[in-house]
């Protein structure tokens, strides 16, 4: 909501406050102040001239010789504006002047013939393009005749107004008016305001005579009033009138329309005037649109209507979406005589659908929307006549034909001033209380410390107690209610062992020498389904997509976070970054839907990936690359974190490299996999060698809390064994590691491999492991027979389940 | 005799000291102390003394020997440890070589932020909770007073997933869900920090995904002067003893009164500048007093439980306090972005 400061300054006096101290209070009091800014830039040195002769300048056939008399001389301009001509009242730049831009006027000589000053357009002065009237863009501004020449153009013009842009929340739709702010103002400064009576003068003639009204759907509008002016005469409204308007940041049109938006600005009621003799009946009848009705609006589109939309027919056709926009058939032109003027209060969720529909928000719907104060309705309308008969020469008809099943009464909230101390903190006094009340213009009665109030329907957003106590609140002040403490029995607060660790892991992470990146859930569908872990994608039946995505870039929840930190990479790497380790903790969402009907299960998982150089010390010619090893040692660190033993197991995976990919499990179950990236896509996305994990951190949590944490430090000696085993060269570590384990068990409590050799003394595709075996019993020191007769079953199991010899 | 051996001592020590390698001093000692050496010599010749003579030079002899060998010990450690000194210097090495380095990763700078935010609450007792981000319209409108076309719905356009799912448009459905779990009975006081999401096309100042963080307060007799009071701890804290703070009446629909709470502007220190849009104000963070209407579809009795809530954004805050100009810039992990922010 713009609002010029001159306007309010005649409904109430602030001229006691600067203007940014007024912003700050009424920024305190409830309706926040966006900003203070003037209307246009300063100009200066701008007066009102006469143009005494206008003729065509004797070089130029586009431009015109002007003597303009400026009130102590006349001075001779060259204009080239198409629409200036003798007789005409114009601004005048003279001599001097500053236009906005800094744009200063001197005397200078065009195409030969002197020039001094120039005449202005109201853009030059800086009106804003879209509230110049339209018959004024292309040209210079002219003013009414009854102007003073030699005056000051810029108070004419209104050009040296403030405006106060309000940001108003939902609920504070009073405020769309100027009589609505003048109210809050009104309490925030503890001042007087009123919203004048209309002064109608009509004559005998009735309106009831010339029209009647018919509303079927009563709940949809409760209300709908028609008044008759007669004798209208179509024109240019008073300067003042057009200023303001400007100021509200709305084009003048002509006095008809400028009126109703005058009033509309005023009260907050929106109005529409039809052209009586263009209506086509004298019957209004206001109804539900029938589905597919067609209507022809003000802007010229042919819109198609439902039977959700409220309109304002002849009794056949319609000539107005209520609420919404008239209809181009009965528009007020200028040879429009006799107008009905329409107030009336449509329903906020049918104005709100129907503005929604045809994708128009107006002025005018924007209040209905929101509730129009039922007490103002007809107020407005008879203002409206007031205005027209002032400005437009009309003959206001006797009386509003109208349909009333209105509601405008009052509603009543209690509130005790204990209770309010209470809910606020304070220790505010029953007078105190009540000088609140007094200030807001709400009557109440007053029985000891309980008050019972009469919300005025201005403020409809008021119907409980809260809705009260926010009203004394903010009127006390919110700066004056004192800092506390909650009282309640007070708790540790802090964190779960879910989130402490989670917090740890990410410590690690970034110890470890990756930097945390966060991306979007929201992917591409393409993406959402790449490079999902294979325990993932088995549970998931169908990706989590949006209805109506904004774009295919972001319309399908993630499975996997890896493509984004891909994404992530690339970025990097186009921008010449290209030694990088990144991770992300966060959720990946699976259903386990063919359709998605349920909320899905949102899964936290721990990705990363690496390219380039992992450590690199020049000088001492080393480098190291990001090779499978460090990926995996990463989450090997995590396994050691978390003392949870990790096992992998080469695997496939589509968009992973065929040989250098594995899943990572727990317990005998897949959490994740870790691998590199397929070759094919590393080009596409510019990377070289690029590794990636990713791994159920949920799961990894839940285990990590089942574990024992602690356990006793043995006090008896292990024994350490070393065998070298040839096997074929297919046979992973891995899994003779894991046989030597199981047929170790209880005594083996570690397997390393410290050595892999092929090559020379060696057959073809022979190689040789070379593993460290740790035997304890952590109750007793273990015999060299026991740890013999173990061993001798180790070899023997892996010689049979992998057809492994020691090596000699 | 008695000469002859002061003199040898005289010698030997003499020798010692000139010295200048282990193995000169190794010849000095087999010189001197050998089986073949001048002492033993001496000794030999103790035959020629008298009775009374002879244990007397037998104790110089021995004396002599004694001082000798000190001399060649001391002097052989003094030696030992300036060959050791030789040697040292020799492998000496350019400290001003730059290190090999040791990989260090960090935290997202939101991360930094929300972590410091929850630190801060859980010090005033406050529990950390977290929530689905594909929610119900239930929790994510309904039950915070927002029923099926509330206007205020429109404030904040959403991405539904099916008719009655979306992705939450913030983390008010984990107040409603933890409030929903007490049965009416126990406080609530719980902070929840979380991913959210709404229908914005990107751009410097809008995000489809971003980071809220709300707390709630919910117990009997909880008055706006505690939210107040609990708020202007947070805003000390976090942003400087030195900022002050503002509250300013506004409107919520889960809550009544609801306030708006600023902080001076840094920059212009009040005065009003471009970054405060010339109000010497900016504007951290949206709360008020929880709306009867949540309170009682959680089951609490709004009669006799109140309480508040707040609701900020580790977005804006970054931006404001580490002067991030876009907030794209959360998104795009530029690598250079990330670890400009690792020591916040
Ligand atoms: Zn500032």
């Amino acid at each position: 909501m713009l609002v010029s400061l001159n306007w309010l300054q005649e409904y109430i006096d602030v001229s006691r406050y600067s203007p940014e101290e007024l912003a700050e209070i009424i920024t305190k009091t409830g309706i926040e102040v966006e900003s203070v800014e003037p209307v246009a830039e300063e100009v200066t040195g701008v007066v009102v001239g006469y143009v005494r002769s206008c003729e065509q300048h004797p070089n130029a056939d586009k431009l015109n010789l002007c003597q303009v008399d400026v009130g102590e001389e006349t001075l001779q301009i060259v204009c080239g504006a198409p629409n200036v001509a003798e007789g005409q009242k114009v601004a005048v730049a003279t001599p001097g002047a500053v236009l906005p831009g800094n744009f200063k006027i001197k005397k200078t000589k065009l195409r030969g013939e002197e020039s001094n000053g120039m005449i202005c357009s109201l853009q030059e002065l800086g009106v804003d393009e879209k509230d110049v009237p339209k018959e004024y863009v292309d040209g210079i501004f002219v003013f009414p005749e009854d102007v003073e020449v030699g005056a000051n153009a810029v108070s004419l013009l209104n050009l040296d107004d403030l405006i106060i842009e309000l940001g108003l929340t939902p609920n504070r739709s009073d405020a769309l008016s100027m009589a609505g702010v003048a109210y809050e103002v009104a309490a925030a400064i503890d001042g007087t305001y009123e919203l004048a009576d209309e002064n109608v003068q009509t004559s005998e003639e009735k309106a009831a005579d010339h029209v009647s009204v018919v509303v079927e759907d009563s709940e949809a509008n409760p209300y709908y009033g028609a008044f008759i002016i007669k004798d209208v005469q179509v024109g240019p409204s008073p300067l003042w009138m057009r200023n303001r308007l400007t100021a509200a940041g709305i084009r003048p049109i002509n006095n008809v329309v400028d009126i109703t938006n005058y009033v509309l600005m005023e009260y907050g009621q929106p109005l529409h005037a039809f052209d009586y003799d263009r209506f086509g009946s004298n019957t209004i009848v206001t109804r539900r649109a029938k589905d597919g009705e067609k209507i022809t609006t003000l802007d010229d589109q042919e819109r198609t209507l439902k039977s959700d939309h409220l309109v304002i027919t002849n009794g056949e056709i319609a000539h107005a979406i209520a609420g919404v926009m008239g209809g181009a058939e009965s528009e007020v032109q200028e040879d429009t005589k006799t107008i009905i003027l329409e107030a009336a209060y449509f329903h906020p969720s049918v104005v709100r659908e129907a503005s929604k529909d045809h994708g128009l928000r107006s002025e005018s719907s924007t209040r209905f929307e929101k509730g129009v104060d039922p007490n103002r309705v007809e107020r407005a309308g008879k203002r409206a006549c007031e205005l027209l008969a002032k400005y437009a020469g009309g003959t206001v008809l006797e009386g509003v034909v109208s349909h009333d099943e209105l509601d405008r009464s009052e509603k009543q909230v209690t509130v005790n001033t204990s209770t309010i101390n209470d809910r606020l903190g304070t220790e505010i006094s029953n007078e105190d209380i009540a000088d609140i009340f007094r200030r807001l213009q709400f009557n109440y009665d007053q029985n000891g410390d309980e008050f019972q109030v009469s919300v005025p329907t201005r403020r409809g957003d008021i119907t409980i107690f809260e809705d009260m106590l926010e009203e004394v609140a903010r009127i006390y002040g919110y700066d004056n209610l004192p800092y506390t403490l909650p009282q309640g029995a007070s708790q540790a607060g802090g964190l779960t062992l879910e989130q402490l660790v989670k917090r740890k892991v990410k410590a690690y992470f970034e110890g470890a020498g990756l930097h945390e990146t966060i991306t979007y859930s929201l992917t591409h569908k393409d993406k959402a389904q790449m490079l999902v872990s294979p325990e993932v994608k088995e549970k998931s039946l169908s990706p989590v997509a949006l209805a109506m995505p904004m774009s295919e870039d972001h319309g399908t929840l993630r499975l996997s976070m890896v493509p984004e930190l891909l994404e992530s990479l690339s970025y990097n790497v186009a921008r010449k970054q290209e030694n990088l380790a990144f991770y992300e903790v966060g959720t990946v969402f699976i259903s386990e839907e063919e359709k998605v009907t349920k909320q899905p299960q949102e899964m936290l998982r721990a990705s990363g990936a690496l390219t380039g150089e992992w450590l690199s010390h020049p000088w001492q010619q080393e480098k190291k690359t990001v090779d499978f090893f460090v990926a995996k040692g990463i989450l090997e660190g995590l396994s050691e974190l978390l003392d949870l033993p990790f096992t992998y197991e080469k695997t496939k995976l589509d968009y992973m490299h065929p040989g250098r990919t594995a899943t990572v499990s727990v317990h005998g179950e897949v959490i994740g996999f870790v691998g590199q990236v397929h070759p094919k896509l590393q080009k596409q996305l510019g990377l070289k060698e690029t590794y990636v994990f990713d791994v159920n951190l949920e799961a990894l949590i839940e285990e990590y809390k089942k574990e024992e944490k602690f356990q006793t430090i043995p006090r008896h000696p292990s024994v350490s064994r070393d065998i070298a085993l040839v096997v074929d060269e297919s046979v992973p570590a891995g899994s003779i590691e894991k046989t030597i384990a199981e047929a170790g068990s209880p005594l083996v409590k570690d397997v390393q491999v410290f050595d892999l050799y092929q090559g020379e003394h060696l057959d073809e595709g022979k190689k040789s492991l070379a593993f460290r075996l740790l035997y304890l019993d952590p109750l007793r020191t273990l015999k060299d027979q026991e740890v013999e007769e173990a061993h001798n079953a180790i070899l023997e199991a892996v010689k049979n389940q992998h057809q492994a010899e020691l090596r000699g | 005799m008695k000469e002859r051996l002061e003199e040898l001592k005289q010698e030997a020590l003499a020798k010692v000291d000139q010295a200048d390698s282990v193995q000169g001093l190794k010849d000095v000692k087999v010189e001197y102390l050998g089986k073949k050496g001048p002492i033993t010599e001496v000794l030999r010749g103790m035959g020629k003394l008298s009775k009374e003579e002879r244990p007397v030079i037998g104790q110089l002899a021995n004396d002599v020997r004694e001082s000798i060998a000190q001399a060649i010990e001391t002097k052989q450690t003094a030696l030992e440890d300036a060959e050791l000194e030789k040697q040292l210097e020799e492998e000496s090495i350019d400290v001003t070589l730059p290190a090999r380095p040791v990989k260090v990763g960090g935290p997202h700078l939101l991360t930094s932020i929300v972590e410091e935010i929850e630190d801060l609450f859980i010090g005033m007792g406050f529990e950390i909770k977290e929530g689905p981000e594909v929610e119900t319209d239930y929790y994510n409108f309904e039950a915070l007073n927002l029923p099926k076309g509330h206007p205020a719905r429109d404030m904040q356009d959403s991405f539904y997933v099916t008719e009655e799912l979306l992705m939450r448009t913030h983390t008010s459905p984990v107040q409603a869900r933890t409030m929903g779990a007490k049965d009416g009975s126990e406080p609530v006081k719980m902070i929840c920090p979380g991913k959210v999401y709404r229908r914005d096309t990107d751009d410097a100042t809008h995000s489809h995904q971003f980071t809220q963080i709300e707390g709630l307060l919910v117990d009997k007799n909880v008055r706006m002067s505690d939210l107040k009071g609990v708020l202007n701890a947070f805003a000390k804290q976090m942003f400087g003893a030195d900022r002050e703070i503002r509250l300013r009446p506004s409107f919520f629909p889960f809550t009544e009164p609801s306030v708006e709470m600023d902080i001076s502007c840094k920059v212009c220190g009040g005065k009003g500048c471009s970054v405060c849009k010339g109000t010497g104000w900016i504007e951290i963070l949206g709360g008020g007093m929880v709306h009867p209407n949540v309170l009682e579809m959680a089951g609490y009795d709004p009669k006799e439980y109140s309480g508040f809530a707040f609701g900020m954004g580790p977005e804006r805050i970054a931006m404001l306090k580490y002067g991030v100009d876009d907030i794209r810039h959360f998104y795009t992990n530029d690598v250079r972005f990330l670890e400009q922010y690792h020591k916040a």
